[in-house]
């Protein structure tokens, strides 16, 4: 099976994160490099989609400052989002091949593996029909936006709501849906479940949905990010 | 020569997008390949790279519009130099799917109407006429897991199978004996698998080699018996696993075995309780086949098919006796399973059903 190059790389800033992506995408265009999914976490921002209705950015601009969240226009799809600790930020920077070049396809991989990333945890998730993401009953437990670039070499990705502190989509309506709660794994176990707990399940599970076996590696993206992986999980916890 | 850059299909479930930005305007010139405008899906954002080299000499749609898939959003001129490479260069474009754009319609098909569907191999999906009588659905999650791990086994091992007789006549006179007694005393179904079980279990411990599993150049012995039990469920097939299986008795196997194919059914298993099994044992009988070969469970090394039980007219010390006949089979990679070995531990499989010690009731 191909490898998927896993890498946890801790927080970084959004910014540089979608620097690290766009030279990722270049390269695996190329063949310089192979298909990464990036494991990170941010500082607290809020990300809009191009599609971002004004309305869903509910926080006045001096009391996002005052709380030190960003904003930044992502080149991805959907709607507004809320980046914060607490949150697995994935990106997978792969090149789709054959029938998986298929953007609807690649949006329910995304989900399936999510879904059974949630399963390893004990948490029964599933997919609501016309809402991109995956649920938990009816809370949000992770969002999905995603670009496909020239090559379909994709970049963006999937956030996995994991801690417990969720004060921040207070700031914004997720994705645009104005209904619907979020929730995290650490909510529904009753137990706090960090971002870099939840790394190396959600890996493998996002990498096998994706047609990949997980590998963990730090050279390739290291190199490309002039960043050191903070923490890399031994591939034995993964399920 | 005019080329005409049309909204790509997506995907096959995808039947418009809606331009975000054209990142060339009107004059500019373009290279093939070269990021031309992207689009908006539902969650997915994509960059539409050029067909061709040459002058964007048309917008059709701007931002913000929503096009079907295959209309004409813009037109090229490719100039005099890069006219003469166009015809090379247009089939070259047709050839490579790396490109996630539809190949321009062939330029006589000027009119978008006139582009038919089928010029767009960028779709993923087989383009099939109106009318056919087929209908296409994506496979389940689970339907996925079985498909991808059935080629798996095929792929990795070497499958053989054994096929034994077995008499079944005392076992179905002994569950029709203690059904009702298991329900009073233990709340629970007696049914046919625990016996299977138990005589498996027996059977591996005597031939260690059968629950094992293939490790690169090694052989990695299992002490925990760990036996796996196929359900057949309306949606697909599930394994939970009887965790250490040769430490229960018989009562305390039925309540297990029965919990574990219930939850299976309310879709309630943990992941941990269809993880770890060591060995396989499958029930193709159960609507009145009379033995199956099945595929292994990886990484095992072996599975045991239980075929339907049938009453037949055998031989029994000359005479002719009627008897409830059952065949076994087993499917074993002959990679580190020897037949010799297989049929031995069959054999011991059958000896241990044939003579089940009732006391264990």
């Amino acid at each position: 099976m191909k490898r998927l190059l896993c890498a946890f790389l801790g927080r970084v800033p959004y910014a540089e994160a979608v620097g690290l992506q766009e030279s990722l995408v270049d390269r695996v265009r190329r063949g310089e490099a192979a298909d990464t999914l990036l494991l990170l976490t941010h500082p607290p921002v809020i990300t809009l989609g191009r599609t971002t209705k004004p309305g869903h950015v509910l926080i006045e601009d001096a009391a996002r400052v005052a709380r030190g969240i960003e904003l930044h226009e992502a080149g991805r799809g959907g709607d507004v989002t809320y980046h914060g600790p607490g949150q697995l930020v994935g990106y997978p920077i792969v090149a789709l091949s054959g029938e998986r070049r298929d953007a609807h396809r690649y949006l329910r991989d995304l989900e399936e593996g999510l879904i059974a990333a949630a399963a390893a945890f004990g948490v029964q998730a599933s997919r609501l029909a016309g809402l991109t993401g995956v649920w938990a009953g009816p809370e949000k437990l992770a969002a999905i936006g995603v670009r496909i670039g020239t090559g379909w070499v994709t970049s963006h990705g999937f956030a996995l709501n994991c801690g417990s502190d969720l004060s921040g989509f207070e700031a914004i309506v997720p994705c645009g849906i104005g209904d619907r709660a979020v929730t995290s794994l650490s909510r529904i176990l009753g137990r706090e479940v960090s971002p870099e707990e939840a790394a190396p399940r959600t890996a493998s599970a996002v990498a096998a949905a994706l047609g990949y076996e997980a590998a963990w590696g730090d050279g390739a993206v290291a190199a490309g990010s002039g960043r050191g992986v903070s923490w890399p999980p031994s591939p034995g916890d993964a399920p | 020569m005019r080329v005409d850059v049309v909204m790509p299909q997506m995907g096959e479930s995808i039947a418009e997008g809606t331009i975000t930005r054209w990142m060339k305007q009107i004059g500019d010139t373009v290279s093939r390949d070269e990021p031309l405008f992207e689009i908006s899906t539902d969650k997915v954002d994509a960059e539409i790279p050029s067909p061709a080299a040459g002058k964007l000499i048309e917008i059709k749609n701007a931002a913000g519009e929503t096009v079907p898939v295959n209309q004409v959003v813009a037109v090229l001129e490719t100039d005099a130099n890069a006219a003469a490479s166009a015809g090379p260069a247009a089939p070259a474009a047709a050839e490579k799917a790396a490109s996630p754009q539809a190949p321009p319609p062939p330029p006589a098909a000027a009119k978008p109407a006139a582009a038919p569907p089928a010029t767009a191999p960028a779709a993923p999906a087989v383009s099939f006429a109106p009318g056919a009588r087929i209908e296409r659905q994506p496979m389940s999650a689970m339907r996925k897991k079985i498909a991808e791990h059935m080629i798996e086994s095929r792929r990795t091992s070497a499958h053989v199978s054994s096929l034994y007789e077995v008499d079944m006549t005392r076992i179905v006179k002994m569950r029709e004996a203690y059904k009702p007694v298991y329900q009073e005393r233990h709340g629970t179904k007696l049914t046919m698998t625990p016996f299977f079980v138990k005589a498996a279990c027996d059977a591996l411990r005597a031939w260690p080699i059968i629950n094992a599993s293939v490790d690169g150049n090694d052989i990695v012995y299992k002490k925990d018996l760990n036996i796996g039990v196929a359900v057949a469920l309306d949606w697909g097939l599930i394994v939970p696993v009887v965790k250490n299986a040769d430490e229960l008795s018989i009562a305390g196997m039925t309540r297990k075995i029965n919990d574990l194919a219930e939850r299976a059914r309310a879709k309630k298993l943990l992941p941990d309780e269809v993880q770890g099994g060591t060995f396989t044992i499958t029930n193709p009988g159960i609507f009145g086949n009379l033995f199956g070969l099945p595929i292994i469970n990886q990484p095992q090394v072996a599975i045991l098919g239980i075929g339907g039980i049938e009453k037949r007219p055998v031989v029994v010390d000359d005479a002719i006796a009627i008897r409830s006949m059952m065949y076994l089979s087993m499917s074993y990679d002959h990679r580190v399973v020897d037949g010799a070995v297989a049929d031995q531990f069959l054999a011991m499989v059958k000896k241990g059903l044939q003579e089940f010690d009732e006391s264990l009731l």
